[in-house]
């Protein structure tokens, strides 16, 4: 019943959102001259990225109540642009930490951007300036969006739009947070569950073979088993262990 | 008490950079043997995988069980049926949201 009411509720809440993003999607179809057909991605990445600029706001709030001025707080956005290892060395900073421990716990977190790189360096080309701006936008939207598309063309233009809309809009959230430094709690809305919830809908592609179900359904569970026992983030780098599924023929 | 300050800021920005180019511009551009190819191309769906358990039943090194299993929970069934994405994210949300007010209600 709960669950009936709230998928009504999500429904309306839904296309009321769904009305602003397809004006916007419509515009960026234009402007950029897109395919229509990769309308749908173009909508679904503005929304992730209006997610994520929430959570910039958040962002920008915690790293000045840590003590960072505005400047600070800007720069790591953009320059750092990984929002779970800039969260991450926030709090470890707020909760009395070293510079050493934060940055630590940080680059864990980092450091799956690198395995992610390994995936989409066949789907991206370009020359090598292209691709090192490329390298900044290589996060979990980007990567979940362009892999769950069906063709090259359509792979490289969701990494792009994705990288592009939530870079803008964290950077953008991070500014309005740090100068209004007074925070909404993102929980009362339950946007912490929109990413897992959004990413379930991006690894469901992944899903459609052998080889893509078994590393999934392990990766899954080998990150569930470790989470207490290893620093965040460790986890979900002991979870590329589930790749080995692939020596065996797909 | 420690503060933000521009050693970490610049430091983390170096370290994450890196990390990110040399996935994606040092060794994801050679050409790899085809085993190892067969597992790089299982990346997306072990990593995304444990960032879905991760983000939905942990807060920090504890497992939880809370709101966001059910929002969750409703957003794979809507996925399931093929719902578009955004849909799938509102779903997830709104569920979350609602059960956390009847929770605390």
């Amino acid at each position: 019943m709960v669950v009936a009411a709230a998928e009504a509720v999500g429904r309306m809440l839904a296309s009321s959102f769904g009305h602003g993003v397809s004006i916007l999607t419509a515009v960026a179809t234009r402007e950029f001259h897109l395919d229509p057909e990769i309308r749908p991605v173009v909508s679904a990445s503005l929304t992730l990225g209006a997610v994520v600029g929430v959570f910039g706001i958040v962002f920008g709030v915690g790293a000045v109540s840590a003590g960072g001025s505005v400047l600070q707080a800007c720069a790591m956005s953009l320059l750092v642009f990984t929002g779970a290892s800039q969260f991450t060395a926030v709090s470890v900073i707020d909760g009395g930490g070293t510079t050493g421990s934060a940055m630590s716990s940080a680059m864990l977190l980092a450091a799956r951007n690198g395995v992610y790189g390994l995936t989409m360096a066949r789907h991206l080309d370009g020359s090598l300036a292209r691709r090192l701006i490329a390298a900044q936008l290589t996060i979990d939207e980007s990567t979940a969006m362009a892999t769950a598309q069906s063709d090259r063309r359509s792979r490289s233009t969701a990494f792009w739009i994705t990288g592009l809309s939530v870079y803008v809009f964290w950077n953008l959230g991070t500014l309005v947070g740090a100068i209004a430094g007074s925070s909404i709690d993102p929980r009362t809305y339950g946007l912490d569950a929109a990413f897992p919830a959004g990413f379930v809908a991006m690894v469901a592609p992944h899903f459609s073979t052998r080889n893509g179900r078994a590393a999934g359904l392990l990766g899954g569970l080998i990150c569930l088993v470790t989470i207490p026992f290893v620093p965040v983030g460790m986890s979900i780098l002991c979870a590329s262990a589930a790749v080995l599924v692939g020596v065996r023929n797909p | 008490m420690n503060e933000i300050n521009w050693f970490l800021v610049l430091g983390l920005a170096l370290g994450a950079y890196t990390c990110k180019v040399v996935g994606l511009v040092v060794v994801g551009a050679r050409t790899l043997p085809r085993v190892v190819d067969r597992c790089l191309i299982l990346i997306p769906a072990a990593l995304i995988s444990a960032l879905i358990v991760k983000d939905t039943l942990s807060v920090g090194q504890d497992l939880v069980l809370d709101a966001r299993a059910l929002g969750v929970g409703a957003a794979t069934f809507a996925a399931w049926r093929r719902a578009p994405l955004v849909l799938v994210i509102v779903i997830g949300a709104a569920v979350t949201a609602l059960a956390r007010a009847l929770g605390t209600a």
